[in-house]
């Protein structure tokens, strides 16, 4: 068997796999030893094999592998990643309805009342000017006994109309406000 | 010379063992699983979007995705191939991207049919593989490579750079293992031909030149 050099060229890729039969083998291998060209082919091709196969050819990134080993724990379940997501999530939340109950307090209408045990104070006059403690959750009569207010501090008594502090959640006092009541 | 395929890693016989840990809960194994492999990931990406940033940006999605989907990785070839597979896919979603929004033409210039005749016959002398050690040898190559049309470029890259068997490029690439051998027949003559004006006729075979002399 004799091969010319275009079979050659057509064959020296399978060659070099290995991939050729014994006979095509023998008529190549007989050809390169008298064509210098088919052999300058078969060296380079060789030469091109071996180099691209280096892993010296490609140099990772600086940072590359932190990139993406940062990203992954990103996208993992129960990772601190997600567990930020979640807070950040549950915060997002928390502020919008927040602001869904601020909204509702500032509204012209009705606040909620500040106790649920009281009766509401529909039938008390709203132009009535009554008294508020800090912290209480009633509306009294000024000068009422049941007004609890703190002696240690001053100014701690607000006055005002019964309508605003119905409006601000504020419930009568069922002693000294009694007459308004169960109507 | 026969080209035989890549080593196998000595952590192969683990690698399904991982695998399954990783999907019966333990995730953060699946760094460990694919950090052999992530140089292979990159370079793959990178020979065929010829771009640094695209590179990464693609090898980074390809990794997620494969730990994305490990679930559906079925064993029936190795888990290396898969997820060079997952990144010629990711590669190629970009590519279609950037030829939408850039217009660029796919026409090939470089033909499939008939037979490719070599037209440097130079001799070269083996280059050393520590000629890689340096960058302008490295810059050439790549240059070289980068230069080949992408059909060429995908089977010389997971042939011949990832070193997977012929019969596993055809799968990567969906095309028959017939067209594997033409087009890397094909890439390694190009290769050859481009890379002998520079390595064979520049860098290794002429005497270098003296001190203060002009080559030309």
């Amino acid at each position: 068997m004799v091969v010319s050099c275009e079979q050659v060229w057509r064959e020296i890729s399978n060659y070099l796999e290995g991939e050729v039969g014994s006979e095509l083998r023998a008529a190549m291998e007989a050809h390169f030893r008298e064509c210098k060209h088919c052999t300058a082919i078969l060296d380079g091709t060789k030469n091109i094999v071996h180099l691209y196969a280096d892993d010296r050819l490609v140099e990772l990134p600086a940072g590359f592998s932190a990139r993406w080993e940062r990203k992954l724990a990103e996208s993992m379940p129960n990772s601190r990643g997600t567990a930020y997501g979640w807070l950040i999530a549950v915060a997002a939340l928390a502020l919008v309805s927040g602001s869904f109950a601020l909204a509702r307090f500032d509204s012209p209408t009705f606040n909620a009342i500040r106790s649920s045990h009281a009766e509401p104070g529909i039938g008390v006059p709203p132009e009535m000017m009554v008294e508020i403690a800090a912290n209480g959750k009633t509306f009294h009569v000024p000068g009422c006994k049941y007004l609890h207010k703190n002696e240690n501090e001053e100014g701690e008594v607000r006055l005002l109309a019964a309508g605003e502090a119905i409006r601000e959640g504020y419930v009568p006092c069922v002693r000294c406000l009694r007459q308004y009541l169960n109507r | 010379m026969t080209i035989v395929e890549r080593t196998a890693n000595a952590d192969d016989d683990d690698e399904p063992s991982l695998i399954a840990r990783i999907c019966k809960g333990e995730p953060s194994l699946f760094a460990t699983l694919v950090k052999p492999y992530e140089r292979r990931v990159y370079a793959t990406a990178l020979a065929l979007l010829r771009n640094d940033a695209d590179a990464q940006d693609v090898a980074q999605e390809a990794i997620l995705k494969a730990f994305a989907r490990l679930r559906q990785f079925r064993g029936e070839s190795k888990f290396s191939t898969w997820l060079i597979q997952i990144t010629v896919n990711e590669a190629r979603m970009r590519q279609r991207k950037q030829r939408a929004e850039l217009f660029e033409p796919i026409a090939e210039l470089q033909d499939e049919e008939g037979a490719y005749t070599p037209r440097d016959f130079a001799d070269w002398r083996e280059i050393p593989s520590e000629a890689l050690e340096r960058s302008e040898i490295r810059a050439l190559l790549a240059k070289a490579l980068a230069s080949l049309a992408q059909k060429y470029r995908e089977v010389f890259v997971l042939r011949d750079v990832e070193q997977i068997s012929i019969a596993e490029t055809a799968e990567v690439l969906n095309i028959s293992i017939a067209s594997v051998k033409t087009r890397l027949l094909r890439a390694r003559l190009m290769l050859r031909d481009i890379l002998a004006s520079d390595l064979a006729n520049g860098w290794f075979s002429r005497a270098p030149f003296g001190k203060g002399s002009k080559p030309w």
